[in-house]
């Protein structure tokens, strides 16, 4: 019976797939352009928040928004939000929004980095841009000029910010705080796909049997996609299993069948526990036609360390006999060491013993970048042979309160809920497996589960990372503003996509920079050597968002650097600045996000923006007509010694001379003119467009001059000229006019249609098109070109170094237990998570605005176990000191309430500013994916 | 007798006797006059139901009684939570109380506001379990949702509440229930378990609507009452009403006459009329 | 020739216990202090010795409500302290209406109001005993302590301490019914906690005494004094002054010019007096 009941589902969501182009193009959305006799006038947008990426509808009034309802024709929410999405609209009028430029001066009206922030125009704010990024430039090169930027960018923004740095700049150093939040699972992705986000859908959520949640607060964090599996459990709760699989106890839990704690790290070895179960133990289960033609196994180094500082680097230096070296103290090399020379570990030591290390052996790191290579199934057999169930229980169970029997008992019925036959199983995750020193590494081991089990790209059936920004995959991932991408899966570092880029944006082949190195971990680090001497923060809070936040901000305030905040209001970004330029919001602009299911979703301008607050792509179109070709294009030396080419002939022959402006370039070109304003049809009339066609607020501009605008369409420009890129590679985007039709569309959108499942032959008109290709019977087809050819090898390394291509193949990888570099010990003996909380979004500069969200949580608490507490002598409400090596927060002690950790571990929120966890946190970070593990590092508590 | 004394001197020639009983009717009149307007002042100043005391207070009347006005236990509190009634507060004057939408009590698990109460008006033993101060057990009051006005009713993922709950899971609890309209959501519904919520406040001063959706009343006010002489079948704990259960004579409109009074009555004529 | 120290010297002591009290009450709830926590109805000293107003325990009693031991320990050294240093030394010395009472009856010197309503007083100083016995059948009836409820004296302090919302507009009647209607209203004839402590002062052991031989009928004394009745004996009498009603405010003292009147122990006065 429950089968016929999701076959039912399966048809009705297949049904809506293929309906979804162009089908609802509500009645109220068409008859909404002339309801304004009503007085207000409804419009769909997106919610500002998480990744889930909700459709929401805004009511304009007297030009300011008043309200806003849940779109009922979305499909991802159907009308509804959570608490923050309720309140989207009045997120942009808190009263102390930004609203014209500042600048720290002296009282001479000079730039002083000493000076307090004074206004001035954007002439003036444009002006102190150019100066310090030419000075930059002089003094470092395109390395010199950095940006953080985002994954709440509007897609659109974050195309306008990339071509200028990676195209004018020729810096690579623009990363997104995506960095801190997807990167691993983006590296996972690459390596097992050969090509980035996920295979599944939300509607796996209507059509699976177990949701098993690694690392993920979805209660919290994703309310909306919570309740869809809610309401799953309540249609079938005979057969329907949740898992919660967590460090501490959090409201995930209150709907699972089973909540598995577990030893910050272990997950490692919980996904090779499960893998080890289905090769030892249940054979049977592995679909071995599947695997035979879908699936290699690979294997990489062990020995990468943890993407912490390594020795020799400036601020590194000099090394004192105390221990400490450079700018750090002797506390905190005691845990960078590890990135050095890292000693094996009673705990680890099993499961490196097939890489030949026992517990004791110090094991020397050394970057190893993403490099890996094929081995054979044996080898991964032999791989798996330590993880029984014995010693993975032994190293995982994280409640030191709960018995070693209930939690083996636990490990079982999950692994047998996974290998169970005709069980559709989805595994979602989020930062509890991307915030991690082997991110990278679990990501690809959840695939390797599914993928024996033939569980992934099904309907019902994958391993789901859900993503955090309402647009870390639409505009951090799809657009690629990281420092090692450009548009749709491409990279720096090949050669190729820089000259198909290079075509592209019609700039001088041999213009892009081919080393992307500047994470935005490294920015920072670069900052604090003295290397990057310019920086701008886009639609980010950098300075509150990275670990070891201290030698960041130090750096920012005291080095002889320049570092600008574009921002709504003032954050703690904005406070450590030299220059802060004040931001439209979110509906104070044409844009559009993409979220976690690959939806992509367009809203239209619904406001004019607050005060003189222009959009960031405004600010990049005004700052690249302050730079010309021979200001920019000339030669230079990589720090590494690369050369960039001078490209200035180059440019002429592509009819540019050294005084062409790179706004003619990037922006305001011939392709970008073509796209006319026409306020008289669809969907331009009747709405705003500040940055084409200025406004009525008459702001006076970068050059001096009331702002009129760019004169053409610059948003349509800017999303086709992008989507050129991904269409016909397995990216396609339908035209910029027909999102503003329908409530999003799931990449690759294919002869109009959406794809549910990517990979899956049935679903994916390019998985359908490789296999017919191959001429392979096969359901599935990897067809990510990345990586695409390995040498062959064993555990220890490659073997054969003749690459074997492996078309349409994904991989399973073999990548063992390590603990992370910095664990509890007899002086810093708890473990520190920190997270977010329901209630707010990120650092809060949002969401601490609006009364009743700050009202319902108006500051971070440390939540902790009633017996930690007690034998550190606090109680509840005390206010107790966290302090790690690298710093210390007071905070108000939580033993009640939503957050229940176990003994030994504290929560800390990052919200909060008056809070400021991450100068406690550690900045170690995957070494592949560079993201950083903001969810473990060792503390100490104490009365305050 | 008095048609005796001339008038002139009827004013003069009172007695001393007299003239003392007059002063005393006198002053015992004015007493009485001021003494009704006393009465009547307090008993409004008193007559506030809508006001939440402290952890451990006494029940209304005895309280009223027992507080001294002294403020030891406002002193006590660390949040900020309690305050005395001032004159315009409308409230009775002098003795502590709470507002939560301001500030909540944040349940101490040392409870420091009640062991400081000077004349037992904060009661230590109805906040101990066994001899230990237990603040879970305090009763402040009982959260009230009103399901129109709460967004979680609407499908709306908030549940602030819930999370704000110092008990959360026995206080507060979650019902889950299916969206029909979306087909594919839940309702999460907080739902208030008045045997474990303590009143504390901290859910109406979460929660995200504009005027609270879930707020605190004095149980009295908030609760309604089973009659003793009903024992629930199911619940063995529910036999814990027995011992307060007595026989009660029942009087209706049809019974209140005595029974031979109704059987001679006129009744019986209107039965063949 | 007198100092000026002289003649201000005890209306110097009082105002700074008066103000002093206040100020550790008000530093207790705003500051933590613990030197002395609560209010004048009930307090704690260094959070060991408890004292509780006894006219609020009495009419808690009246009012039904069960004493706590911590209350009745409270009353025990309250009242004892006050069987000391004279029942109503309370009213000159500690509480906070006598400021107020004391500049109306300043501003009614002044401005000459006592010339147009005459040495007579058109009411009766027992009015307080009369109220005070309707407090405790009021609290008898209406199950409350009747007076803690309207009584200004609590606004104040605990206004002071604790906020005072509407409580100043109280302080305020009192205040302009002793400047224009009746020359020591509140506290000679009305105040039921005064009337209190004057029956508890009729055995306290601090004692104004006066030296007839000394006096020299200036009646400046007299003047002074806010329960003048108590000092029938000036210039006729060598007595101690023996009524409950004396404050203890020490003014007769100090406008004195002529050594006739002075503090003493009550037992010792007697015996001088069983000396005679």
């Amino acid at each position: 019976m429950s089968l016929s009941r999701r076959e039912f589902l399966k048809s009705s969501a297949a049904a809506s797939a293929a309906a979804a182009i162009g089908m609802n193009v509500p009645a109220e959305l068409e008859a909404n352009a002339s309801a304004a006799e009503n007085g207000w006038r409804w419009d769909k947008a997106a919610c500002r928040f998480c990744g889930t990426g909700c459709g929401i509808m805004m009511a304009t009034k007297n030009g300011k928004i008043v309200a806003v309802k849940g779109d009922p024709a979305a499909p991802v929410n159907r009308g509804l939000n959570c608490i923050k999405g309720y309140f989207n609209a009045k997120i942009m009028y808190g009263a102390d929004r930004l609203t014209k430029p500042l600048l720290r001066m002296n009282n001479k009206g000079e730039f002083d980095k000493h000076g307090k922030f004074a206004e001035i125009s954007w002439e003036r704010a444009f002006d102190e841009m150019e100066l310090n990024i030419r000075k930059a430039l002089k003094a470092s090169g395109p390395e010199g000029v950095a940006v953080f930027a985002s994954g709440q960018y509007t897609i659109m923004e974050g195309y306008a910010a990339q071509k200028m740095m990676k195209g004018g700049f020729r810096s690579n150093a623009i990363d997104p705080n995506a960095r801190h939040c997807m990167a691993s699972a983006v590296v996972g992705f690459y390596q097992t796909f050969g090509i980035d986000e996920p295979s599944g859908c939300y509607d796996d959520i209507e059509l699976t049997d177990t949701v098993v949640s690694w690392g993920s607060n979805m209660a919290e964090m994703h309310p909306i996609l919570w309740s869809r599996v809610t309401d799953r459990k309540l249609t079938d709760p005979d057969r329907v299993r949740v898992i919660n699989m967590s460090t501490y106890r959090h409201r995930t839990s209150d709907l699972a069948d089973i909540e598995i704690i577990f030893t910050p790290n272990t997950d490692l070895a919980m996904w090779n526990y499960i893998a080890r179960e289905i090769v030892y133990n249940n054979p049977d289960a592995i679909d071995w036609d599947f695997l035979k033609t879908n699936i290699i196994f690979a294997a990489s180094p062990v020995n990468m360390g943890y993407g912490m500082r390594r020795a020799g680097e400036k601020s590194m230096t000099p090394v004192r006999p105390d221990g400490s070296a450079g700018k750090y103290s002797a506390k905190e090399m005691e845990t960078i060491n590890h990135e050095m020379v890292h000693k094996v570990s009673a705990a680890e030591a099993p499961a490196l013993e097939p890489y030949g290390y026992k517990e004791g052996d110090d094991m020397v790191n050394k970057p190893a970048g993403l490099k890996h290579w094929e081995i054979s199934f044996e080898e991964y057999k032999k791989f798996l042979a330590p993880y029984t169930l014995d010693y993975v229980a032994k190293i995982s169970k994280g409640d030191p309160d709960e018995s070693l029997e209930s939690f083996k008992k636990k490990l079982q019925t999950l692994a047998d809920l996974y290998i169970e036959k005709g069980r559709k199983v989805v595994s979602f995750w989020t930062m509890g497996m991307n915030q991690h020193t082997r991110g990278t590494w679990v990501n690809t081991l959840s695939y390797n589960v599914h993928f024996m089990l033939n569980k992934q790209a099904l309907p019902g059936s994958g391993a789901f990372s859900l993503t955090g920004q309402p647009s870390a995959c639409g505009t951090a991932r799809e657009v690629g503003t990281f420092c090692h991408r450009l548009p749709a899966d491409m990279m720096v570092k090949n050669p190729h996509h820089r000259k198909h880029t290079e075509n592209r944006w019609k700039i001088p082949e041999g213009t892009l920079n081919p080393v992307g190195n500047q994470h935005i971990m490294k920015i920072h680090r670069d900052i604090e050597d003295g290397l990057v001497k310019f920086a701008w923060v886009n639609v980010c809070n950098a300075y509150q968002d990275s670990a070891s936040a201290k030698h960041w901000i130090k750096a920012a305030r005291e080095l002889d650097n320049f570092i600008v905040t574009s921002d709504g209001y003032p954050g703690i970004s904005a406070m450590v600045s030299d220059m802060v330029l004040p931001s439209a919001m979110i509906y104070e602009k044409w844009g559009a996000y993409g979220n976690a299911e690959r939806r992509s979703q367009h809203w239209r301008q619904q406001v004019l923006p607050v005060g003189d607050a222009m959009s960031d792509t405004w600010q990049w179109m005004e700052l690249s007509k302050r730079f010309t070709v021979k200001d920019l294009w000339g030669p230079y030396t990589l720090r590494n010694g690369k050369k960039l080419a001078d490209v200035r002939k180059a440019a002429q022959a592509l009819g540019y001379n050294d005084d062409t402006t790179m706004y003619e370039i990037l922006y305001a070109n011939k392709e970008a003119k073509s796209y006319k304003i026409d306020l008289n049809s669809f969907p331009q009339k009747g709405y705003d467009n500040s940055d084409c066609s200025g406004d009525s607020r008459n702001v006076i501009g970068g050059d001096g001059k009331v702002a009129k605008g760019c004169g053409f369409m610059v948003h349509e420009y800017l999303w086709e000229e992008y989507a050129s890129f991904g269409r016909g590679h397995g990216h396609d985007l339908a035209p910029f006019v027909t999102y503003h039709k329908v409530r999003g569309l799931k990449w690759p959108v294919v002869d109009g249609k959406e794809t549910p499942w990517r990979f899956n032959v049935k679903y994916d008109p390019y998985a359908a098109k490789a296999v017919a290709k191959s001429g392979s019977k096969s359901t599935h087809a990897f067809y990510g070109p990345l990586a695409k050819a390995l040498p062959q090898g064993n555990l220890l390394g490659i073997t054969d170094k003749n690459k074997k291509p492996l078309t349409d193949k994904a991989k399973i990888f073999a990548r063992p237990y390590m603990d992370p570099p910095e664990v509890p010990d007899a002086e810093y003996d708890t473990w520190l998570a920190t997270g977010r909380v329901l209630e707010h979004w990120h650092s809060g500069t949002m969401t601490m605005r609006v009364p009743e969200l700050f009202r319902a949580v108006p500051e971070a608490l440390c939540y902790m176990n009633p017996k930690t507490a007690e034998e550190k002598g606090l109680k509840q409400g005390d206010l107790c000191w966290v302090e790690s090596r690298r710093g210390r927060v007071k905070a108000h002690v939580e033993t009640r309430g939503r957050n229940r950790p176990p003994r030994g571990l504290v929560f800390v929120p990052w919200f909060d500013e008056k809070v400021f966890i991450n100068k406690v946190c550690l900045d170690a970070t995957c070494p592949q994916s560079k993201q950083t593990d903001y969810k473990k590092c060792a503390v100490k508590l104490y009365k305050a | 007798m008095s048609e005796n004394i001339p008038n002139s001197k009827k004013k003069s020639a009172l007695s001393d006797r007299r003239k003392f009983i007059l002063t005393m009717a006198r002053g015992v009149g004015i007493a009485a006059m001021g003494g009704f307007v006393w009465s009547a002042f307090v008993d409004e100043v008193t007559a506030s139901q809508l006001l939440l005391r402290p952890p451990g207070a006494l029940v209304e009347d005895d309280f009223l009684k027992t507080c001294i006005k002294c403020g030891l236990c406002v002193e006590a509190c660390p949040y900020d939570t309690l305050v005395l009634a001032k004159p315009g507060d409308h409230k009775p004057l002098g003795t502590p109380y709470f507002t939560p939408r301001e500030v909540p009590c944040y349940m101490c698990p040392d409870i420091p506001c009640v062991p400081v109460c000077p004349t037992g008006a904060l009661d230590t033993s109805s906040v101990s379990t066994d001899g230990v101060l237990d603040i879970n057990s305090a009763d402040m009051g009982l959260a009230v949702v009103d399901e129109d006005s709460c967004i979680a009713f609407w499908g709306i993922q908030c549940d602030a509440c819930y999370r704000a709950c110092p008990i959360l899971g026995q206080a507060i609890t979650i019902e889950y229930q299916k969206n029909e309209r979306t087909g594919k959501h839940a309702f999460m519904k907080p739902i208030v378990h008045a045997d474990a919520c303590t009143g504390c406040g901290m859910c109406e001063r979460a929660c995200v609507t504009e005027k609270p959706a879930i707020y605190i009343l004095p149980r009295e006010v908030a609760q309604g009452k089973a009659g003793n002489y009903y024992i629930k079948g199911w619940d063995k704990k529910d036999e814990a009403r027995l011992k307060d259960a007595k026989a009660i004579k029942t009087t209706t409109e049809i019974s209140k006459q005595s029974a031979s009074d109704k059987l001679n009555s006129d009744l019986l004529e209107d039965l063949y009329e | 020739m007198k100092t000026l120290w002289n003649s201000y010297r005890y209306l110097f002591f009082r105002r700074f216990t008066q103000i002093g009290l206040l100020v550790l009450y008000f530093g207790a709830n705003a500051w933590g202090w613990t030197i002395l926590q609560g209010n004048l109805s009930s307090s704690i000293i260094m959070k060991t010795i408890p004292m509780s107003d006894p006219y609020a325990a009495l009419q808690m009693l009246a009012a039904g409500a069960l004493m706590a031991t911590n209350l009745l320990i409270g009353v025990a050294v309250v009242t004892a302290f006050y069987f000391i240093v004279g029942g109503r030394a309370f009213c000159s010395w500690v509480c906070p209406i006598n400021m107020v009472t004391d500049l109306a009856n300043y501003l009614r010197e002044v401005i000459g109001m006592n010339k147009i309503t005459g040495i007579k007083q058109p009411a009766s100083r027992k009015i307080r005993y009369w109220v005070l016995g309707l407090s405790l059948v009021i609290s008898a009836i209406m199950g409350v302590t009747a007076f803690e409820f309207i009584s200004p004296i609590s606004m104040l302090h605990r206004g002071i301490v604790f906020g005072i919302g509407f409580g100043w507009a109280a302080v305020l009647i009192i205040f302009l019914f002793d400047l224009f209607v009746l020359k020591n209203g509140w506290c000679g004839h009305i105040c039921p906690l005064g009337g209190f402590y004057s029956i508890l002062g009729k055995f306290s052991l601090i004692r104004v005494k006066h030296l007839e031989e000394n006096c020299t009928l200036c009646m400046k004394c007299k003047v002074v004094c806010p329960e003048n009745q108590v000092l029938y004996m000036i210039g006729k009498e060598s007595l101690p002054v023996l009524s409950g009603e004396c404050t203890n405010c020490a003014r007769c003292i100090e406008v004195c010019d002529d050594d006739a009147l002075n503090f003493s122990i009550r037992s010792m006065a007697q015996n001088k007096k069983m000396g005679e």
